[in-house]
């Protein structure tokens, strides 16, 4: 069963976000990681890109397939996880801590709160995975 | 789902965490624990491979040898009994109806080994091509079970269950014996490009088999033999640079501009395509199967263009990381002119043009081969 961690928000692309003040962090969800399998590259924007909802953002690359990432969250990127240039692995083994991916100074705050919520996307996965 | 074929170790793929996927309309693992610690452990140990959707056809009868080798492109002459080859079924334009293994049994019986999602087909391609010839075939797909054990470990772990010396088992040689009181046929062979052994034998006993290769491997250990998956079994063989059927040679290539000209044995008499495959040869190919290793960052995929000059001049026919060589490679064709170690080419990794390199194949090859 894949590890859903409470008090983020949730995509149904497979996304998290964490919010604190204006900037949301976003990551890939231990179901996503595990559908990928062993990640060995993770392609991310540069600080100061635009993203708008729903934009892939980057893409992620295991052995097998790669896989965009979409944000939920339409702002400005202030810092990506350049950890991950170095570590793709992380990705499996921490999808929800070492491997965030990107920060964004968000447009829009009432964004994340209509996303999913730990209970809805643990439903969503019963449902559709 | 509901219709897939499945092979008799469906439920054992299940029990041991396999993540089963449509391949060609089997239900196969694409991995148990990983890609990649399947992949290493092959190369440095032993890995455990259900191959089991392969096809198995039978060719007996005084003209078996003759059928033969009209419809394959390698000499079945040549072979002497317990030996076996790679070969191609093909056509007369000189493309592939699919690539197999020949083995020859005491007497010229014949046995081809097919891939599991061209079995129907190349089925259909050799009886109908049956004349007036005196020979029985005979589809056994579905009758047996194949289990690979490969990596430098598998000797070892195949000599506890068997009475045969498998030493004496030359490479792309067999013989028939028991395993662990099972008869079977104990094949020098593998897809991996490590020493290994492929063992064919009754479905019935499949489960056995694989449960006894598992524990003589000491599965579950740190340098244990590891069951793997597709995913593996297509990494390992991409860093060998064997070729995979729909990728680098299929219904619109021949052998000659993959690489498999070994396997072409333009002088031994008629077979079909021979004569295409020669003119082929004396005009001259257009294009021709190259290994790359990326430099820049990022993976080529199956399927992507390859540049020169921002000419699109190629693709990419399988491409992957290589997990064992920690690089990002792949086979492409390339016009011929370009065909050169060092050339440098571009890859179109989704609308980036990635720089690469032509090297030299196979990527990886075992010490002491």
């Amino acid at each position: 069963m894949a590890n859903i961690q409470e008090n983020l928000h949730y995509s149904k692309d497979h996304e998290w976000v964490a919010v604190d003040g204006d900037v949301a962090t976003i990551g890939i969800t231990d179901y996503a990681q595990h559908s990928l399998g062993d990640v060995v590259y993770v392609e991310l924007p540069k600080v100061g890109d635009t993203l708008e909802s729903h934009e892939a953002f980057g893409s992620v690359e295991s052995v097998k397939a790669v896989s965009e990432i979409f944000t939920p969250i339409a702002g400005e990127v202030v810092e990506v996880n350049e950890g991950l240039n170095d570590t793709p692995e992380a990705v499996n083994s921490d999808p929800y801590g070492d491997a965030w991916m990107i920060k964004v100074k968000m447009k829009n705050q009432g964004e994340a709160d209509a996303m999913l919520n730990a209970a809805e996307y643990e439903e969503y996965l019963n449902a559709n995975a | 789902m509901e219709n897939l074929k499945k092979t008799p170790l469906n439920r054992v793929h299940r029990e041991l965490g396999g993540k089963m996927v449509d391949f060609g309309g089997w239900d196969m693992p694409v991995q148990y624990s990983g890609v990649i610690a399947e992949h290493l452990r092959t190369r440095e140990h032993s890995g455990l491979f259900d191959v089991s959707h392969m096809g198995e056809f039978y060719v007996e009868g005084e003209d078996a040898i003759a059928f033969v080798d009209k419809l394959t492109t390698n000499d079945v002459t040549k072979l002497i009994d317990g030996q076996a080859h790679y070969s191609a079924l093909t056509r007369e334009d000189g493309t592939v109806v699919d690539d197999l293994l020949v083995y020859r049994f005491d007497g010229g019986k014949l046995l081809l080994v097919v891939n599991a999602g061209t079995t129907e087909k190349d089925w259909d391609w050799i009886t109908s091509h049956k004349a007036d010839e005196n020979i029985t075939l005979t589809n056994a797909s579905a009758d047996y079970c194949q289990i690979a054990v490969q990596g430098k470990d598998a000797l070892s772990i195949v000599q506890k269950l068997t009475d045969t010396n498998l030493e004496e088992i030359k490479y792309y040689h067999f013989t028939v014996g028991k395993v662990d009181g099972v008869d079977a046929i104990i094949s020098r062979t593998g897809y991996t490009g490590e020493d290994g052994f492929e063992v064919y034998a009754n479905k019935d006993y499949a489960e056995q088999l694989w449960n006894k290769f598992l524990e003589t491997g000491n599965f579950g250990e740190e340098t244990g033999i590891l069951p793997c998956g597709l995913a593996a079994r297509n990494t390992l063989r991409l860093e060998s640079a064997m070729s995979l059927y729909g990728h680098e040679i299929s219904d619109e290539i021949t052998p000659l501009e993959a690489n498999l000209g070994w396997i072409c044995k333009l002088n031994k008499g008629e077979f079909l395509g021979r004569d295409a495959l020669a003119k082929l040869k004396e005009k001259g190919l257009e294009r021709k199967l190259v290994g790359f290793e990326m430099i820049d960052k990022g993976i080529a995929r199956d399927g992507f263009d390859v540049y020169v000059n921002d000419k699109k001049v190629g693709y990419v026919t399988s491409g992957s990381p290589a997990p064992f060589l920690k690089k990002n490679i792949g086979l492409a064709f390339v016009p011929v002119d370009l065909a050169n170690i060092g050339q440098a080419i571009k890859i179109d990794v989704r609308g980036k043009h990635l720089a690469a390199e032509i090297v030299p194949t196979p990527f990886y090859k075992r010490k002491g081969k």
